[in-house]
């Protein structure tokens, strides 16, 4: 009978594993057969066509503005602001007010940030549906992801390297800089993908910030339409799931990408500093 | 401590009481510490030897709720009264229980605090790197491979070059906590008669939990408890003929 059970077991854990890998291959598979047909160097590279037959790149384009606009932001105010809630601030209730706005902003669906940053950005500042619009939009949804990663980063640097570097009359800053942040990098950089990963999956809020203009943006204030938002609109609009399928593997590729060279990024900051 | 003892001690120490937060863990210690000698606080775990130790660099200050009363004269200066921990800590080195050098390579450790003091020349650093690394007795092991990572030494090797680092800073003064409990008996051995050999240029302050240890490296002792100096006296003094019934109990081996 406990043998029966054990073995039961195992079943059942090796169903879960089973069938979570599973449901991911037949997404991926179903969008690789539906939209492989329609992927060619035309599709990705020519600008796009409204009566059919056009590339995304335009898409593409739009997609690597909102993210460089949006980290170029986020990523030193997400630094600055973990280092000041870590290293700096006095523990108390303040700090964790902010730790707790942080955690909660995370939270938030992706609409009412796309709300948010259609009155304020859009309507308020004037920005207009525009890329930079989206960009600030999306920055705002990724600070908190920043700021908790670069957190979790700080908390790992040993207390004897922090006493080490003080004791031999350095300051703060320098122990900081020369010390704490290297040893964090592999932390904080993976908090920096993770956020280029939401940024490219983000549709709601770019939907509601940066319009559905689909040509190629003349500048960061164009109303444009990033990969995500091309794929629920061309849906949305014709029904065309080929087209959507085609964007969607295009998608996966960026994030794959993205991905590996994370790991590949922190292997080799790792090795740099451990070995 | 006569008087004429009292005029070369580099460091005093006047009914010193530290708290945390409301918990008293060091009561009215008075100790002078003569220059070019090495002390050695013994005492039972959770005696205060320790926490007395990071008075002298000001580490304590980076602990929440610490409270400090009394004065700590070094060179003629009350640490506690200057804003200026970073000169104090440049003159006051300290090596730590277990080796924690940076995830850096060899050369790049012992550099590291001549280059936050702004020391850019190419040559005088290498000159300060070879010299504190042979002061520390680990030059002939290491001196091929300075550029490769310190973390691939042995624990042994490591704290020879933490004591490399902390030299490198031309420091009056090196505090050390326990410095070879992590390590095994052979190179703990080394780093005695390391100690031994660096007297003559530093003052040396060590912890340490192993009395044979405090024996051998010392030339004067004092004996914590319970957050108090019971006894503080030339080492032979203290392990031969002490003068208080607890101290002859700890040394003998009757408790800690």
């Amino acid at each position: 009978m406990r043998q029966f059970k054990d073995n039961l077991f195992r079943g059942l854990l090796w169903l879960s594993a089973f069938l979570s890998v599973a449901i991911l291959v037949m997404i991926v598979g179903f969008i690789f057969y539906k939209g492989i047909g329609l992927i060619s160097l035309e599709f990705i590279f020519g600008d796009y066509s409204p009566t059919g037959g056009g590339g995304i790149w335009p898409m593409i384009i739009t997609t690597i503005y909102t993210v460089l606009i949006s980290l170029v932001i986020a990523t030193p105010i997400g630094i600055l602001a973990a280092v000041y809630l870590q290293e700096y601030a006095k523990q108390g209730r303040l700090v964790r007010l902010i730790r707790f706005a942080t955690e909660s902003l995370t939270g938030i669906p992706s609409i009412i940030y796309g709300l948010f940053g259609a009155v304020f950005f859009v309507t308020t500042l004037k920005l207009g549906m525009s890329i930079l619009a989206a960009s600030l939009t999306l920055t705002i949804i990724v600070l908190p992801v920043i700021i908790r990663t670069t957190e979790e980063a700080l908390k790992t640097v040993p207390r004897s390297y922090r006493e080490g570097s003080l004791a031999l009359g350095t300051t703060k800053l320098q122990t900081l800089y020369k010390v704490i942040l290297p040893s964090s990098m592999p932390g904080i950089l993976s908090g920096i993908i993770l956020s280029v990963g939401r940024i490219v999956g983000e549709s709601a809020a770019i939907f509601l910030t940066a319009g559905t203009v689909a040509a190629m943006p003349d500048s960061i204030l164009s109303s444009a339409r990033t990969l995500t938002v091309h794929s629920y609109l061309v849906t949305q609009e014709s029904g065309d799931i080929e087209l959507a399928a085609a964007v969607g593997i295009v998608l996966i590729i960026i994030i794959l990408a993205i991905n590996l060279s994370a790991t590949y990024i922190s292997k080799k900051f790792n090795k740099a500093t451990n070995k | 401590m006569e008087q004429s003892k009292e005029s070369t001690s580099i460091i005093n120490v006047r009914d010193l009481n530290l708290f945390y937060g409301e918990k008293q863990a060091l009561f009215g210690v008075d100790l002078a510490i003569l220059e070019k000698e090495v002390t050695a606080l013994i005492g039972p775990s959770g005696c205060g030897k320790s926490t007395f130790l990071r008075t002298l660099n000001r580490m304590n200050d980076l602990i929440d709720g610490v409270k400090i009363t009394g004065d700590i004269v070094i060179d003629h200066e009350d640490i506690y009264k200057t804003n200026d921990v970073i000169k104090l800590r440049t003159k006051v080195g300290m090596v730590f229980q277990k080796p924690n050098l940076f995830p850096m390579s060899i050369y790049d450790n012992v550099a590291y605090g001549p280059r936050m003091q702004g020391i850019k020349n190419k040559k005088e650093l290498n000159k300060i790197v070879e010299d504190s690394l042979r002061s520390a007795a680990i030059w002939d092991e290491v001196q091929d491979r300075l550029k490769t990572s310190a973390l691939g030494l042995s624990g042994g090797q490591q704290q020879r070059v933490c004591i490399a680092r902390a030299i490198a800073m031309k420091p009056d003064i090196i505090l050390m906590d326990e410095p070879t409990s992590a390590l095994d008996p052979i190179s703990t051995l080394k780093i005695e008669e390391l100690i031994t050999n660096m007297k003559k240029d530093y003052t040396i302050v060590i912890v340490t939990h192993n009395m044979q240890q405090a024996a051998r490296v010392s030339d004067k002792t004092a004996f914590f408890l319970n957050g108090e100096v019971v006894e503080y006296d030339d080492t032979d003094n203290i392990f031969s003929t002490p003068q208080d019934q607890r101290t002859e109990d700890y040394v003998t081996g009757r408790f800690g």
